[in-house]
Formats: C-alpha cells, structure tokens, sequence
C-alpha cells in the first residue's frame, strides 16, 4: 500500500502532494468514478433546468427557519447514504472474514470506515436530522414567525455543511481518520495518527460544533422569548419542552467537546502534551472530557425524538397525552442526570468500587424517567382511537424495540457486567438499538408526519410502510445476531476472525443491512412516487392528521410568515381547543408583518471557513492566515449590514391569505 | 474466490448452532459472577419490560380506530394513582438494581483480592497470587512472569483454581485486556499500571485478546490462556525457560517495535528492574523515566534541561523506593533556599542546587538526539 508521506511540508502547499489521492485502492477509486459521474450528473441537471439561481436565491441564502430545517433533513439524508454505504462496507468484510475470507479491505481502510461511519451517523446525520426538525416544527409549534436569530440560523447550517464537506473531501484528498468516532488519544496522537485523517476529524467536528452551539443558543432564545401570547411553558407542546432541554445540553456540552477537541489540536499542531503518553501527558483525561459531552449528546439525539413520538402518539389516537407534566418532569430530570453518568462509557478504566458504582447507578435511574415516558405514551393509545398512519407505524415500531435497548442498556450499567460486555458487539447491538431503533425510527416517523406540512403534499402510504417493515426487519436481522456475538466474546472494530465460527451471526447481520438498505430505498422511492402524485396527495386543509397543535392551524406549506395573526393561545394543546371552539379564521384586518431579509452572508462565510479548516489540515499556514483574517472581517462587515429586515404590507398578507380562503371554500364545497 | 465459500454457509449455516456464549458459560469464577449478574438485571428489567411490550400490541389492537365497541376517552390524560404506578414500578425495580450494583461492584472489584476459589471452593487465608506483568505492544501481548523470572509473547498459562494477579500496562496506546472465559476486561495504558485479580476453574485453552481498538493490527492481537494443572504450569515454565533469549531492556525494545500477528515467542529470564522501566516508559535508557520525572517537577521543575538530567534524578524516587532520598532532598531544598547548599549533595557532577531553581530561560535547548548527553556538561 503506497501510503502518502505526511511528513513533508511545503510553504506554498503545506502537506499537499500527488500522491495523497488514495486511487491505489480500488475501493476508493470505484467510490471516486462514481461519485465523480453522479455529481457531474447533479450538477448539469441543475445547470439545464436552471435551478442554481432558483437554490441560491431560495434556499441557499434563505433565513427562513423551514426552509433552513429542509435543508438540514436534506443534508442528514445525504450523509445517511453515505455512513450507510459505510455500514454496508463493513458488514461484507465481516461477513466475508468470518467465514474464512480474506476480506477486500485492508486494517488501514477499513479502520477508516468505522471511524467515518460513526462520526458521520452522528454529527452529520442524526444531528441535523434532529436540528433540522427542531429548527422546522418548534417556531410553527409556539406560534413564531421565525426564531430569534434569522441570520444565525443559516450561519449555523452552513457551518455544520462545512464539516461534512470537510468529512467527504477526506475521503479522496489524503485519508480520513483511523482513529475511532471518538478518537482517543494516544492513538488520535501525532505519535501513532502522523496523517491528516485526525485533522480532518478534528477540523470537521470543530465547524460543525460551532454551528450545533449557535443554533443551540438560537432555538434556546426562541422559546424563551418568542412564544405566542398566553402560551406559558407548561402549555407548550411536549416537542418544545424536549427542544428546549435539548438545546440546554446543547449549549452545556458542546464548548466542552470544542475545547477538548482544541486541546488533542495543541497536542497535534504545537507539540503540546494534554493527552500524550509521556511528558505528563494523560490520556485518560481525553476520555473523561470526551464523555462529558458525549454522554449528553445521546440525549442531544434521543430528546427531541421522544418530543416527536409524544406528539404523534396523541395526535393519531386522537387523544390529550397522558401525564403531560410528568412527561415534562421527566424530559428535565433527564436532562439533568445525564450530566452524571458520563463515566459508565469507560468503566473498564480502573476506576475504584465507589466511582464506578455511582456512575452505574445513576445511569440506571435515568431509566426511571424514561420508563415513565414510556408508560405515559402507552396510556395515550390506551382509550383512544387509533388511525394507523405511517407515523404510527414508526412509533409503535419504537415503543417494542426501544424497551429492548433499554434492557441491554440497563445490563451494560452494571459494573461487573460491563467489564464482560464492554466493547464488544453486544455493546454495538445496544447502541443501535436505541440510536435505529429510537432516534431513526423517529426520524421517519417526524419525516411522514411533518411531510405535509413541509410541502403541501402527503406522502405516499404505500411506500412508507414498506420502508416501515424493511427497517424493523432489516434491524432485528442486523443486531440480534450482534448481541449474540457480544456474549461469544466478539470485540467491536475487527476487521479479521480467526476460524469460522462466527459466520452465521455476520452472514445473517449482512442480510439485515441490506433489508434496511431496501428500507432506505423505499423512503427515497416514496419520496418520488409522492411528488409524482402530489396532486392526488395535496394537503388543502393545512391539517391533514386532524392535529393538536398550532403548526397544524396555519396552510400547508406555511406562509413564509407562518401566521398571518400570531395565535392566541389558552390552553394545551392549543389547535385542538381551537377547532372545538369553533375557530374561524380572521380574514381582514391584516396588519404589517415584521420579517428578516434574506443574506447570503452565511454561505460565504462558511465557504471562507470550510478553505479555513482545508488549510489548516494541510498545514497551508498562508491560506489558513488569509481565510482567518477574512472570514473575520467579513463577518464584522456584515454587522455593518442594515438593510436587513423588512415589512410585508397587509396587501401581500391578504393576497396570500385570501388565495388560502378560497382554496378552504373548494375543500368544503368538495365534501 | 472466496464468495464461493460464503453460499453454501448462508444456506447450510444452522441459524444459532455451534453457538458457544463463553460470557455467560465462562471457566472462570469471576467471569462466572459477571454472567449472573447479566441474567439477574436481565429478570429485573423483564419484569418492567414484559408488561410494557404486551400491553403496546394489546393496546394497539384493541384501540385501533376500525375497533368502534373500544372505549375513547379522548380527554381522558391524568390519574394520579397511574402515575404513582409508572414512577414508582420502575423505581423499585432500579432500586433493587442499585443495591445489587453497589455489592456486586465491590465484590467484583479487579483490584480486590480473591475472596473464593469457586462457588464451592474456599480460599486459603494466606494464599499468595501468581502475579503475571501484562505488557501491551503494537499489536501483540507480552507476559512478565516476575515470580518465575520468564515471559512469553502472545501466550499465557497458569494453574487451575490458583488465584491470579495481572499487572496491566501498555508499552503504546490504550488497548483492554480481556479473557472473557477467565474475567471482565481491564484497560492497558501506557504509564500506568491497571489490576486484575481473577481465578480460572477448568482446563483448557481460552482465547484472549484486546478489547479496545488500537491501530492497524488490532484484529490479530490475540493469545491462547492455556489453563492447566500445576504439573502442566511447571512443565510450561520449563519450556518458557528453554527461551532462546533473555528478555533485557535491548530484547524489550526489539520486541516493541510495531508488528502484527507475531508468532509466541519464549524469554528464558526477565531483567528485574524491566518491570519498573515499562512502568515509567524509560526503557531505552535515554528516556526520562516518569517517577524521576515526577520527582523533577516535585522539586520546582528545572524547566527543559531538567529533562535531560535523568542521571542526576534516576534512582532518587522509584516506585519501588517511593521516599528514596525525598526527605534528604527536601532538607537541602530548604537549605538551598537560604542561599547555602552543601557541597556533598552534588550529585554526578550536577549542581544540584543550580537545578532546584529555575532556569535562566535562555539556556534551554532542547539536544537533537541523545538525551541523556546533556549531563556531560
């Protein structure tokens, strides 16, 4: 293997070189041929319907929050088929190694593939998929016109695209990271990583994690100081509260990641010795700080996500939420135990009886709380009239397999027992578990069910469920073999296996991947098959799932204003009482809406900070100095930038709401 | 090629069969404990997860929207005594959990010494463990046996039903040692020394192997724990003995120098002081050893130039001499302080008083090789 030598360095071009294009390994060199065809395909189908002036000017400079959130789901989605190519890559080298193969990939590709399959899945997939609903549904949920910080917002997109445009670049210019998702130190060290892979992690984590805290403080600011009038915190929806928690741990957790993260860069960049192995260096430090933030992060996913099915379980059984308070009580009691339990990740460490007992039993109570969500949903359904939708489908899909996760991850809080199951593939099992089976799960769920809402159109049943029952198969074919690989005592990350005992379990676990390789395929071809028939799937009401709370009130798709009269709201869940007390909807009276202007600030400046994070990694020193000293300015410029929100004249306001009567009048005239 | 291979398995492979769950059918009594401890959280949470799981299939079934004859209580959202219910079911069942988490976790404790052989088998009161020193090397295992005076790489044996103490280190990065047949896993990291108190009860070959990934050739960092009567263990150390060599700082650092899947390989006897060396990542004998280092730093530092006076430090604070010359030291330090430092405590031709303060700054350049050179001045 010609491996690049990344010890030169050059003024001009700092680590860069002919030889960092990793074109020898035919895997990379297919990847590359076909990415290299697909993109030239997206970009001259773009180029002939002449859509690059319509993305820019709509989207791409957009600070309208649905908008941004479509755009996120859409950045998830397409990190989605690439961490799951890297799922499926893995899988067939196991399969094929355990039953007496020699595999395709070798320890250094391969290494690589886990390492971007894990840090991919979760900062530039589950984490804009969650951004990226907080940022849709929560201003429509509290009755805002935006949230607080438009420009911000898009800001913050851009930046976390940086990161993943840095992460795919590393797949064809030098290499990624073969250091774990987590990259511990000493191996994540200049010592044992020489390459530009860690760079690229760090570099990609230290963007996006910029972009995650400032929209954290974004979304924060937004429900504390934009919700409609009358909507105190306790009659908010139960998807604000967990956005709210959500984004507490986000602003908490994340600087810590960012000043770990700058720490392992001294330790790379200047010869520093924060977690090296000698010179009073101390690894193990890394690790507690890494899981300070990382243990929060999991429920930086999985909040949100409960927020989602709290809401869609009430709304398709057509019922109030059981123990909406307990429900809040206990989102915040989470929240705040899982600061507490950060230690359990490494219990193996050799910490004493007494630390190691704390840690497990406090992350056994969090279970406690999240037992009782689970109880609170349950006593939704029960009593009520259940309509199975999509989104119900995904739900209850969630309520069975999540409780599994739970258990395994009940066990694997045990001191004593981790030592057993620590790192190995039962400990993957579980973490799949409850990431597939309750954030993913809950992904599509919020994806079918806010579908409408998005774009005016429903999507197509039909396909939805068959994605439905891929994943649920694909993942019960996928992990139960890994629990039981797990208690055969099989470690995570093995690329090779010593005989052939193994091969059913991974030849079995291969055939779920691609089950849930049909599931994704199925979502894209839904997603297709509804555009098509949008027509026939047009949601004219604005409230197709017969809904409970405000972003249900207004038309599907919302004004770029969402509410033409910001709602008056009196009590939980406010559209429900609405439509019981026989709410009619104003149709004069228009007044001028405040809005922000449109800026293309974001994307540039992100653009700028992207070559930043590029120069840095190669160690172009000039190029990262000019694009610092840059991006600094352009930034203050902007601050000079005063032409930055208008009004919309009650004219505009009343053309577009009047546009939305008469469609109503057909709707009724139709039934 | 090999895609050969794999149909006839996916169609012949018996789905669960030849299935050996050496996690929860251990040979050893600790691993033993460990897989119980998994069944009973696993009967605990069943009790909670059970109901939940079939009350969501019966709720769904029968409240589905075609059932027309279910009850709909569609403002139906509070019953206190519900609530009571679902915090406290849960509550209850964690609390039994945390006391079973507390006992077991001491129990269990890798630091700890034994407390049985087996389930049926007493300990002796003043039983003394057979200490086994666990190196970690990219990518393979090497096995100190100080009571012995031998090692092996990539294999390990020991008696049956005799208490056993591993000393755990890592020459490199982090990486776990685990036997799941034998114990949990223990991490192994450089500078530091992790323990593991554990016993095997059956014969037999069990495989071992690092459990956290460490680099390029972590698939093949694996060993066979041959567990076998005492007979067998002294008929192993003999054959360790007959090693072609010694293992001395030289043969250390050969040896850890980054290779993967090495084949086992014997060491006829072991450097005493090796241990120590690892211990301290001052094999090469041009390294800083950490304790002198740490020593260093307890006395102001010397900044830069205190790294390359190892000479002067080595030997004054070890771990196996923790105090070593530490109170004389700091007798002097504070003689020094005062302005008057006695002249016999120069050692090695090294003012020692002229190193407890700090350094002019300019003086301090760091050699380009040979760091021990820096004494010679």
């Amino acid at each position: 293997m010609a491996a690049a030598d990344y010890s030169r360095w050059d003024p001009l071009v700092g680590k860069l070189g002919w030889d960092i294009f990793p074109f020898h390994e035919p895997v990379v060199l297919v990847t590359f041929i076909g990415v290299v065809i697909g993109g030239l395909a997206v970009l001259g189908a773009l180029t002939y319907f002449r859509l690059w002036g319509y993305l820019w000017k709509e989207w791409f400079t957009s600070i309208d929050h649905k908008k941004i959130g479509i755009m996120y789901m859409v950045l998830a989605l397409v990190m989605f088929v690439r961490g799951f190519a890297d799922a499926l890559l893995m899988r067939v080298q196991q399969a094929w190694t355990a039953s007496g193969g020699t595999g395709y990939l070798e320890p250094h590709h391969y290494d690589q593939i886990f390492t971007a399959h894990g840090m991919i899945m979760i900062f530039f997939v589950a984490m804009p998929f969650v951004t990226g609903l907080m940022n849709f549904v929560m201003p429509l949920q509290i009755g805002a016109r935006d949230v607080a910080f438009p420009f911000l917002n898009n800001f913050s997109f851009w930046l976390t695209t940086s990161g993943a445009v840095l992460v795919m670049m590393s797949l064809f210019v030098g290499e990624f990271s073969t250091a774990g998702w987590l990259a511990y130190p000493p191996l994540s060290g200049i010592q044992f990583s020489p390459s530009v892979g860690v760079d690229y992690y760090i570099w990609a984590l230290q963007i996006a994690g910029i972009g995650t805290t400032l929209s954290g403080i974004n979304l924060i600011v937004t429900i504390v100081k934009m919700r409609a009038p009358g909507m105190a915190y306790m009659k908010m929806p139960v998807f604000c509260w967990t956005t709210l928690c959500t984004n507490i741990l986000i602003v908490a957790t994340f600087p810590i990641l960012t000043a770990t993260l700058v720490l392992l860069s001294l330790d790379r960049y200047l010869g520093t010795h924060f977690f090296t192995n000698d010179l009073g260096g101390n690894p193990m430090m890394y690790v507690n700080l890494i899981w300070i933030w990382g243990h929060p992060e999991v429920y930086i996913l999985i909040l949100p996500i409960f927020g989602v099915f709290s809401e869609i379980v009430a709304t398709f059984s057509g019922k109030r939420l059981f123990g909406y308070t307990s429900m809040v009580y206990a989102t915040a009691v989470i929240m705040i135990l899982s600061y507490i339990v950060w230690l359990h990740h490494f219990f193996t460490m050799g910490a004493g009886a007494n630390v190691n007992s704390f840690f497990g039993i406090t992350t056994m109570v969090i279970s406690i709380p999240t037992g009782a969500k689970m109880f609170n949903w349950l006593f939704t359904i029960y009593k009520g009239r259940i309509r199975f939708e999509v989104p119900m489908y995904w739900t209850l899909g969630f309520m069975l397999t999540f409780v599994i996760g739970g258990m395994s991850g009940v066990m694997l809080a045990v001191p004593p027992a981790d030592y057993v199951l620590h790192n190995s593939l039962f400990l993957i099992a579980h973490f799949h578990n409850v990431i597939i089976g309750g954030v993913v799960f809950g992904v599509f769920a919020a994806m079918t069910y806010w579908f409408p809402k998005a774009f005016g159109f429903r999507l197509e049943p039909f396909w939805g469920k068959v994605s439905f029952w891929c994943w649920l198969i694909g993942f019960y074919l996928a992990f139960m073999p890994l629990y039981v690989l797990g208690l055969m005592g099989v470690t995570r990350r093995l690329s090779q296996f010593e005989g052939t005992i193994y091969s059913a379990y991974f030849v079995v676990a291969l055939a779920g991947a691609l089950f849930i390789a049909f599931g994704i395929a199925a979502f894209l071809i839904q997603i297709a098959v509804s555009i098509r028939n949008r027509e026939a799937l047009r949601d004219t009401t604005g409230d197709p799932w017969n809904g409970r709370t405000l972003e249900w009130s207004t038309s599907s798709p919302p004004p770029y204003y969402n509410f033409a009269f910001t709602p008056k709201v009196h009590r939980i869940d406010a559209w429900w009482h609405m439509k019981q007390a026989g709410y009619q909807r104003p149709l004069e009276g228009f007044e001028p809406i405040h809005m922000p202007r449109y800026t293309s600030t974001g994307i540039v400046l992100a653009g700028i900070i992207t070559v930043l994070g590029f120069a840095l990694i190669w160690h172009i020193w000039w190029l990262a100095a000019v694009t610092f000293v840059f991006s600094i300015g352009y930034g203050i410029d902007h601050t000079f930038n005063y032409d930055r929100d208008y009004y919309v004249q009650p004219d505009e306001v009343a053309g577009i709401e009047g546009d939305r009567t008469k469609l109503l009048a057909a709707e009724a005239v139709s039934k | 090629m090999r895609l050969s291979k794999f149909v006839p398995l996916l169609a012949a492979s018996p789905f669960l069969g030849g299935c050996n769950l050496v996690v929860m059918n251990p040979a050893g009594d600790i691993a033993s404990q460990q897989a119980q401890l998994i069944v009973y959280s696993t009967i605990l949470m069943l009790i909670v997860i059970v109901p939940v799981m079939a009350l969501t299939v019966i709720f769904a079934i029968k409240y589905r929207a075609s059932n027309e004859e279910a009850e709909y209580q569609p403002d139906w959202h509070h019953s206190t005594s519900l609530e009571i219910v679902i915090w406290s079911v849960p509550m209850a069942i964690i609390l039994c959990l945390a006391g079973l988490t507390w006992v077991a976790t001491h129990r269990l404790n890798p630091y700890s010494p034994l407390q049985r052989i087996s389930a049926e088998k007493e300990i002796e009161e003043d039983h003394t463990p057979l200490v086994v020193q666990v190196v970690a090397m990219d990518w393979k295992w090497l096995f100190i046996y100080p009571e012995q005076g031998v090692a092996s790489v990539n294999e390990l044996a020991a008696p049956v039903d005799r208490p056993l103490k591993f000393e755990i280190t890592s020459s490199t990065v982090m990486n776990s040692f685990f036997v799941p047949a034998l114990a949990g896993q223990i991490y192994a990291m450089a500078g530091m020394q992790t323990e593991l108190n554990a016993v095997m009860n059956e014969e037999g070959v069990y495989d071992g192997f690092s459990a956290n990934y460490s680099g390029a050739g972590f698939s093949h960092m694996r060993f066979k724990f041959h567990s076998v009567d005492e007979d067998g263990f002294q008929n192993w150390i003999a054959t360790v003995r007959e090693g072609d060599r010694p293992l001395d700082r030289a043969a250390f650092l050969e040896l850890d120098e980054a290779s993967i899947a090495d084949p086992v390989s014997y060491y006829s006897s072991v450097d005493p002081e090796l241990w120590n060396a690892v211990i301290n990542l001052c094999v090469d004998s041009n390294d800083l050893c950490q304790n002198d280092m740490m020593m260093v730093d307890a006395l102001g530092g010397g900044g830069l130039e205190g790294l390359y006076l190892r000479e002067v430090f080595a030997g004054i604070c070890s771990s196996s001499n923790p105090t070593g010359m530490l109170s004389r030291i700091r007798d002097s330090r504070e003689i020094a302080q005062a302005g008057d430092f006695p002249g016999e405590l120069s050692l090695a031709g090294a003012d020692l008083a002229s190193l407890l303060r700090r350094p002019a700054g300019s003086g301090a350049t760091v050699p380009g090789s040979g760091a021990g050179s820096k004494t010679d001045e």
